[in-house]
């Protein structure tokens, strides 16, 4: 299949976001920017501020202060960009019939619905388990149909929360292979997660949250090998972030 | 026993009265029935998915008149549909279309609040993938509608069995004609007072009968679709 070309979506630009809860600050004057390119994976503990950043990122959420632009432009409208949440919630129909709603709220004429849904199931390794009850698929299994329904927005940025927690390593490889082989089509994947053993296995940016705020950003190489923080030497140590 | 055995006999019988009844008494509920749930199933929806002033009185009130009394609905729509009453140039009183309208009166709250119910707790859990999918307001309704509609199942039967029960309405704008209003429940009441109890005990039958396979029905529909869209 192919995907379309970064285009609208990106570049993603926060500038000083940050976003209040009911009693604490949950992001706190972030800025970043998100471009065409390599993975970006965001890291840091529970709590950090991770989903919020995903989820304002995808204009879920409207920042306290502060702006994010999609492409230069302040619309909120999802068009190019879409997220698969670390629970992903399975619409009650087949595991076809999920990625068909996708591709039909996506506006994807009729007539072309099954062949990329084929596609798009074929891509996420699901073949044989069309007709399925989605909410009867493994933990795994979800995952990977909501990756194939996130994919059927032909997103030219791909939001995914902790995609792999809670999964076993053999599921948790194959949402990797995925993951890097639809960065490797073009789409800009930001992904949080806890394991610092993924982020280097992803490949790309790192970015390191803690109490709303981003601690560093880097390359994977230069992260791992001259943190530059205390707290990302804490972290990569193994030790608690409080 | 001498009673059950000429009641069982009737309706073994094929009797054509009592099926012109039993008929009548189907089309009567479920002609309500279906029109409770035009009215019911997206009024609920639009109450579980919209924000406004006064929604949780709404809800209430909604809620409340699942207990609407029957014989205050019927005299209700008796005012309105007799000669001096504002549809009384209608000429409905007396017609099966009266019953339809005061069991649809009945019905729709019941299947109103518990629609509202069923899709405001898949509303819950489908908010962030649909706002995600940037689902618009239209598309999302159709979806809880269609995605909870074996749940929905459990509120259209239990409206149809309100129908299917009641009595105190259907006799005030009914009127019991034999041959033209005369349902199961109202010939059950007329027959009894009569001491023709092998009617009313045969009627009885059928009605209880006709309930059962209908939920029956129901379920096996709810059984065989969870296999496939659970």
């Amino acid at each position: 299949m192919t995907m379309r070309a970064p285009a609208s979506d990106l570049p993603v630009m926060l500038l000083e976001v940050t976003i209040l809860g009911a009693e604490v600050t949950i992001l706190d004057g972030i800025s970043l920017t998100f471009d065409a390119g390599a993975p970006t994976v965001l890291i840091g503990p529970n709590g950090a501020g991770k989903t919020t950043l995903l989820r304002a990122v995808m204009g879920l959420i409207q920042p306290t202060r502060g702006r994010i632009m999609w492409g230069g432009k302040e619309s909120a409208e999802p068009s190019r960009r879409a997220i698969v949440f670390q629970r992903p919630t399975m619409l009650r129909r087949s595991t076809e019939g999920n990625v068909r709603y996708a591709l039909a709220a996506a506006g994807v004429p009729h007539a072309e619905r099954a062949g990329r849904t084929a596609e798009l199931l074929a891509l996420v390794r699901l073949d044989g388990l069309e007709h399925r009850p989605a909410r009867k698929l493994s933990g795994g299994e979800q995952q990977r149909l909501a990756l194939a329904r996130a994919l059927a927005r032909e997103p030219a940025l791909l939001l995914l929360d902790e995609p792999t927690a809670s999964l076993d390593p053999y599921a948790t490889k194959a949402i990797e292979d995925i993951v890097r082989d639809i960065a490797a089509r073009g789409v800009k994947v930001v992904m949080a997660t806890h394991d610092l053993g993924q982020a280097k296995r992803i490949v790309g940016d790192i970015v390191l949250l803690h109490r709303g705020r981003v601690i560093e950003n880097a390359p994977v190489a230069e992260f791992f090998e001259q943190p530059r923080s205390e707290e990302a030497r804490k972290f990569m140590a193994g030790e608690l972030l409080v | 026993m001498l009673e059950n055995a000429s009641a069982l006999q009737l309706v073994l019988s094929g009797d054509p009265g009592l099926y012109a009844i039993v008929r009548l008494s189907l089309e009567v509920s479920l002609s309500a029935v279906l029109f409770a749930a035009l009215i019911g199933v997206p009024a609920g929806a639009f109450i579980a998915l919209t924000r406004f002033p006064g929604r949780e009185g709404v809800t209430i009130l909604l809620n409340a008149l699942m207990g609407l009394p029957p014989v205050v609905v019927g005299l209700a729509v008796f005012m309105t549909l007799s000669r001096s009453g504002p549809l009384g140039s209608w000429g409905l009183l007396f017609t099966p279309q009266a019953m339809v309208i005061a069991q649809t009166i009945l019905v729709a709250p019941i299947i109103a609040a518990l629609s509202r119910q069923t899709i405001e707790d898949l509303w819950v859990e489908y908010r962030d993938e649909l706002a995600a999918m940037n689902v618009g307001p239209l598309r999302r309704v159709t979806t809880l509608i269609w995605d909870a509609r074996f749940s929905l199942m459990t509120a259209l039967l239990a409206g149809f069995g309100r129908a299917a029960a009641e009595v105190g309405a259907i006799i005030i704008v009914g009127g019991n004609i034999d041959g033209f209003t005369r349902t199961m429940t109202t010939a059950i009441a007329l027959e009894t007072s009569k001491g023709d109890l092998p009617l009313a005990i045969g009627l009885g039958i059928v009605l209880i009968s006709i309930v059962i396979a209908i939920n029956a029905l129901a379920w096996a529909a709810r059984r065989a679709g969870l296999r496939y869209a659970a």
